[in-house]
């Protein structure tokens, strides 16, 4: 071989080995499942069984904001379940014809919380005491693409709250990044789920549980164009069965 | 779309902050880097190019850990001063200082060391002063290559991503960015947004790149090129 080719035939075998290890990796069930940031913990703990019961399965969990979730997934990502943690951003799939509507099944619930850092903190009695001084930014998720920031805009616009606080948000990429900011002490006070604050104890506080006027619950669906359709709606099926429900009533989710 | 007008004066406005900085910084070190035999040299050298290599992320959270209300200058900050960086566009600026500095430390100090140091001992036998060599001899000579480090400086710091998400989050209109408004838009499928400022801001990096190829040295004028 002369010199001069070597670069492309290097080229050639990179490529080459790539190609085989695409086509190598779609021939293993790779199942892969998008959920919302705030199931982290307990779909980390449920991947595994779903894999002992599905002898050569291998589950790739996406954790992220659900409206982020939902956009990767209206533009072609190959995904085979989806769980948003609101039924708004599983109604923007289901109007854009990303699941069918049949096999949509809610998994579990959850609770609106107000947090302060553990460590000098003020916790506030009620939601107007957020609007004053001491409580200068308040973190939230972002509510165009994250849940947990939809449910604190619309109870704080219930309470007529949401024009005083709203220049006082700092909105967050997904509710683990909102957490995250109150465990620093970088915020005053924070919107998160009951699980989420109950994943720091040492550095969070949760002052206040706040009810939502729609309940928090999550929808699991299979979408439509899962490169695994069989596997997806097993998946499905798992969640809502007695090994799962175990998982997740001990992460402090509830019932749907 | 008014609104995306918003995101482009406040990069601007960061990454004018972020550059002016780094003219100071990167010439001062850039110039002591090019004329002096300090041991450890070397080293300095590693540490003052490292942002270039290091994932914005690492940077971001170094940043993150030191300015934080918990930091140790955070903490210092909060108490003296009662300021918290995190959240602020101050934080966006420190965040693009230190990723943009490398270019234009690197520009710096090779350009100074294209100067022949037999014109500024010229110069110092003609009884000018140090500092009057500087601004004089070395800088006027250096200063086409120092030029073309700011604009792709002043590129790479309005593009600053990651690090910039980290320390100063993103606050519509106070910390959010143009390559962050970006990413909320296609976080949030607002596609019609995106298309805009992703057209705005390669338009303006375009700008920024042609200007800096301008400015490259070795690209000698034509008037000079029989001498």
């Amino acid at each position: 071989m002369s010199l001069h080719r070597l670069p492309f035939s290097l080229a050639r075998a990179l490529l080459l080995a790539v190609l085989c290890h695409t086509a190598h990796a779609a021939h293993a069930a790779d199942l892969t499942v998008s959920a919302a940031a705030s199931l982290t913990n307990a779909l980390r703990e449920i991947a595994p069984l779903f894999e002992a019961a599905h002898r050569g399965t291998k589950v790739q969990l996406n954790f992220g904001a659900s409206g982020a979730l939902l956009q990767q997934i209206a533009k072609g990502a190959p995904v085979d379940v989806f769980a948003s943690a609101d039924q708004e951003t599983m109604d923007q799939a289901q109007a854009h014809g990303l699941i069918p509507a049949a096999e949509r099944r809610d998994v579990v619930s959850n609770t609106l919380v107000v947090i302060v850092p553990a460590r000098g903190g003020r916790a506030p009695r009620t939601l107007t005491d957020l609007t004053q001084a001491g409580y200068a930014r308040i973190a939230i998720g972002l509510p165009a693409s994250v849940p947990v920031g939809r449910y604190t805009r619309s109870v704080l616009e219930g309470a007529g709250l949401w024009s005083a606080i709203a220049p006082k948000t700092i909105g967050a990429q997904n509710v683990r990044q909102a957490l995250d900011y109150v465990a620093r002490g970088e915020v005053d006070a924070g919107f998160v789920y009951a699980t989420d604050a109950a994943l720091m104890p040492d550095r969070v506080r949760v002052a206040m549980t706040v009810p939502t006027p729609r309940p928090v619950r999550y929808p699991v669906a299979p979408l439509k164009a899962a490169p695994q359709p069989a596997l997806a709606r097993q998946f499905v099926a798992f969640l809502t069965g007695d090994a799962a429900r175990a998982v997740f009533a001990r992460h402090g989710f509830g019932q749907p | 779309m008014d609104g995306a007008w918003i995101p482009l004066a406040l990069t601007l406005k960061v990454a004018g902050w972020a550059t002016g900085i780094n003219l100071v910084l990167g010439v001062a070190l850039g110039f002591a880097m090019a004329r002096t035999r300090l041991p450890g040299r070397d080293l300095l050298d590693a540490v003052f190019t490292l942002p270039m290599v290091m994932p914005p992320t690492v940077l971001g959270y170094y940043l993150l850990v030191l300015i934080g209300t918990h930091g140790v200058v955070g903490a210092w900050l909060l108490e003296h001063f009662g300021v918290r960086l995190i959240f602020t566009w101050q934080a966006a600026v420190i965040a693009a200082t230190i990723v943009s500095f490398p270019l234009v430390f690197k520009a710096a100090r090779a350009a100074f060391e294209q100067v022949d140091p037999q014109l500024e001992d010229a110069a110092r036998t003609l009884g000018v002063s140090e500092s009057a060599v500087f601004f004089r001899v070395s800088l006027p000579l250096a200063w086409r290559g120092i030029l073309a480090g700011l604009l792709l400086s002043f590129a790479r710091a309005l593009g600053e991503f990651g690090a910039t998400l980290m320390v100063a989050g993103s606050i519509a209109g106070k910390t959010q960015t143009l390559s962050i408004a970006v990413y909320e838009a296609v976080q949030a499928g607002q596609d019609d947004t995106a298309n805009f400022l992703v057209a705005i801001t390669s338009i303006v990096c375009v700008t920024v790149l042609l200007a800096a190829g301008r400015l490259v040295p070795g690209r000698v004028p034509a008037r000079h090129r029989e001498a």
